[in-house]
């Protein structure tokens, strides 16, 4: 549906290549790209606004890596101010002397009993004794829900018969909890809009009563501008102290991730994947980034080529292509680059399989195996060979392919791609393009 | 001939109006602000309208479409002034919603015929089936029509029970099986009892789904084939509920059930709170599929039907 923000970027920065610096122009036409992607992706408008006004200013005047295309060091950028904005994964919290409580707030239909069920599951794997209450009298079969799902999932729950007042509801819980031992208590509400006066002074009461270890505003993955409106209320009200994220097995962009924590200023903790009780992850950051700006694990793809190729290598490869220097030593070396990178099999995965890559055919096997028989016939050559590819000539060829125990066909093949390789890298003179082109060339090479 | 499909009445507009005045958002607010005193027409003002009706979900593609055509209309001097600008905008966005819609199933004389009318309600976890179940029966019998519910979410925990508890104050019968059973036979038997009973319409409440599931979208369309087995031409009705603080994902879930089950209307949910929804604006414009009624509360008689210029206004006024 969505073009690839790799795409539009590449079309916006298309004239950049061989300068040094990105100019003010390529970037606001580059950065008009991303405002919509992260639009598109449901992130606040005001969040987003204030976003590309700060990677604006990053990006202007930094230099250009060697290593990445001036696309790739956009959203190199891009990632990086998101992942500053993320956080870095956090432990939940308890209290010194259990019970610890936590509160599980949010709208409607955002997935809270559900949610309730899958930590108290989680927190039995983790060596807890949770236990789990329902404050929820007002909608139709709430406390029956919650009841079933803990009876699903094994976990005790605090019936709160007799009653239909929250407060009495969770007094009894924590007793029992103190009673039974039971060292933390999970605490479902009902859901309701964040300008309900009085059921979030109901909330407000809960929280006093309870102190909570935890207060956690479940959201909705495919929430939208509204986003930040709630979730700030919530947060006035109640001063949440974490986030979880539902819904996230959809193909929801969940930019909302990014807006609430923009407002709230707390961590998203859990990310619900599925309607199963065990569907639930601890939330990783870097993860969400990728599917807000829909570009499957290529962000994954640029840390890794930054790891993998160090600059001084990415130097000299660059001279040498400008002095067309290319040779099958090198080649050889790009090999083992990409080997290293992980395999190719990975690699291709990592890749989005939209724009430039939804037409890789998708089952097509990568024989890892080639990549080291290519290997083999170049450490088969001599260093005269590796050094001027036309000494090889037809004899040289059935020796090589003797020594490295092929044939000379596949020497052939070697050196057509060795040769195209070389044309390739010579015309897009970037190094990383070079080498993502070539990876495309070589898959298709060396598939059978 | 059941009228709930029909034109709304006047005073039903009155308390779609009230109830969402009463939580007048920042975005009426602002584009009233901005257009309030007949000021010239200026790129600035082009720029807050378009952050209003980004901030309203209305997204990116319509956005952009609605404002180019209308700068276009302000470079050429067809349009001068904020006060005929606002019209303007107002008239472009209910014409979207008020495209004629593709002639739906519901609408074919034999459905109207139909007895009894079949009514499916689908949609993404969560966005309020089984609450606008209870208020659509409620709602057909105050118009004197004869219902019957059919709990055909077997999955979700207590689902049942809760259409149970509707079931009871709505007055109407439901037909239900064991928790976890074959929701197609479920369907299988509602329809059944409504044909003996010859009940006016079975409404089916089915469990929330992604969209992207494929096994719960051919579960969905396993139902509808049993439906269409027992009575010519059902489901009549396919309304797909979607929750007025939903984002874009809004567009690929009205794309994937109509794909999948064919939908004939949507029920925009939670209007009482301050998201405004606009992503239906988004889907009729892709779509052309009419809203159905509008979802104001919790309570029974919060469901009005949906009116094009009654809901732009409440944007803007
Ligand atoms: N404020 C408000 N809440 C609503 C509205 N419609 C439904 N709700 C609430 O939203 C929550 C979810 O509603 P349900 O009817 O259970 O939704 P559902 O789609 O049947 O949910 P699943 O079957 O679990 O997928 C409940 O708490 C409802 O009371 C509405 O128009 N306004
Ligand atoms: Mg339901």
């Amino acid at each position: 549906m969505f073009e690839n923000l790799t795409d539009k970027l590449q079309r916006a920065f298309k004239n950049l290549r061989g300068q040094g610096k990105l100019t003010e122009e390529h970037l606001d036409a580059g950065l008009a790209q991303i405002r919509e992607a992260l639009l598109d992706a449901d992130v606040n408008l005001g969040v987003v606004d204030e976003i590309i006004a700060h990677i604006r200013e990053k990006a202007l005047g930094s230099e250009v890596l060697l290593q990445l295309s001036p696309d790739q060091q956009v959203v190199k950028i891009v990632r990086d101010e998101l992942t500053e904005l993320l956080g870095k994964e956090v432990r939940m919290q308890f209290a010194s002397r259990p019970p610890s409580v936590w509160l599980i707030v949010g709208l409607q239909g955002s997935g809270k009993t559900t949610t309730t069920g899958k930590l108290g599951k989680w927190l039995g794997h983790n060596g807890h004794r949770p236990i789990v209450v329902s404050t929820d009298v007002y909608r139709p079969a709430a406390r029956e829900q919650l009841a079933q799902v803990a009876k699903a999932t094994h976990t005790p729950v605090w019936p709160g018969a007799g009653t239909d007042k929250p407060l009495e509801i969770v007094r009894g819980a924590m007793r029992e909890a103190k009673l039974s031992a039971y060292d933390v208590v999970l605490v479902d509400t009902a859901g309701r809009l964040h300008i309900d006066d009085e059921l979030m002074n109901e909330l407000s009461t809960l929280k006093r009563e309870l102190a909570p270890s935890e207060i956690l505003f479940v959201a909705d993955a495919m929430i939208g501008q509204d986003a930040v409106r709630s979730a700030g209320e919530f947060h006035k009200r109640l001063g949440v102290t974490g986030v979880i994220l539902t819904k996230l097995d959809g193909d929801a962009r969940g930019g909302a991730a990014l807006s609430i924590r923009k407002v709230t200023g707390a961590p998203v903790k859990f990310a619900g994947i599925g309607e199963k009780y065990d569907a639930i992850e601890q939330f990783h950051p870097d993860r969400i980034i990728s599917r807000i700006l829909g570009m499957g694990d290529v962000l994954t793809l640029i840390e890794k080529a930054e790891k993998t190729i160090d600059e001084k290598q990415a130097r000299e490869l660059q001279r040498k292509l400008e002095h067309n220097e290319f040779s099958l030593e090198d080649f050889r070396d790009q090999l083992k680059q990409i080997r290293k990178m992980g395999s190719l099999e990975q690699l291709m995965g990592m890749l989005p399989k939209i724009g430039p890559f939804a037409k890789l055919p998708k089952d097509t096997a990568i024989d890892e195996s080639r990549l080291k028989v290519a290997e083999a016939i170049i450490n088969s050559m001599t260093s005269a060979e590796r050094d001027d590819y036309n000494l090889i000539d037809g004899k040289r060829r059935k020796r090589i392919a003797r020594g490295s125990g092929t044939t000379v066909q596949e020497v052939n093949e070697v050196l057509k791609q060795y040769n195209e390789m070389r044309r390739m890298m010579k015309m897009y003179g970037n190094t990383m393009k070079g080498k993502m082109r070539g990876l495309g060339k070589l898959r298709g090479g060396l598939s059978n | 001939m059941i009228t709930l499909f029909g034109k709304p009445e006047e005073t039903v507009l009155e308390r779609l109006k009230n109830s969402v005045a009463k939580t007048r958002t920042e975005l009426s607010a602002r584009v009233e602000q901005l257009l309030t005193g007949d000021r010239p027409v200026d790129p600035a003002l082009l720029a807050q309208l378009e952050a209003a009706l980004l901030s309203a979900d209305i997204g990116v593609g319509t956005t952009k479409e609605v404002l180019a055509s209308l700068r276009r209309q302000v470079t050429e001097q067809k349009l001068v002034g904020s006060a005929a600008l606002k019209l303007e905008l107002k008239n472009q966005l209910v014409a979207i919603l008020a495209a004629a819609p593709v002639p739906r199933n519901g609408d074919s004389p034999a459905a109207v015929a139909a007895a009894p009318r079949v009514i499916f309600v689908v949609g993404v976890n969560g966005t309020g089936k089984t609450t606008t179940i209870g208020k659509l029966a409620n709602r057909l019998r105050a118009e004197g029509r004869s219902v019957m519910l059919c709990a055909a979410d077997t999955f979700r925990a207590a689902a049942i029970e809760q259409l149970e508890v509707w079931a009871k104050r709505s007055g109407v019968e439901l037909i239900k099986q064991k928790a976890g059973s074959d929701p197609a036979a479920v369907v299988f038997d509602g329809l059944t009892a409504a044909r003996a009973k010859n009940v006016d319409a079975v409404i089916v409440d089915t469990a929330g789904r992604l969209h992207t599931k494929s096994n719960l979208m051919a579960e969905l369309e396993k139902m509808k084939r049993t439906a269409a087995k027992l009575v010519p031409g059902a489901p009549h009705d396919v309304l797909l509920v979607m929750d007025a603080t939903t984002g874009q994902n809004g567009l690929a879930q009205a794309r994937e059930f109509t794909g999948h089950v064919g939908v004939t209307g949507i029920v925009l949910t939670k209007l009482d709170g301050t998201a405004k929804g606009g992503i239906v604006i988004a889907i009729s414009r892709e779509l052309g599929l009419p809203i159905r009624f509008v979802g104001t509360g919790e309570q029974m008689d919060d469901l009005v039907p949906f009116d094009a210029k009654t809901y732009v206004n409440s944007l803007f006024d």
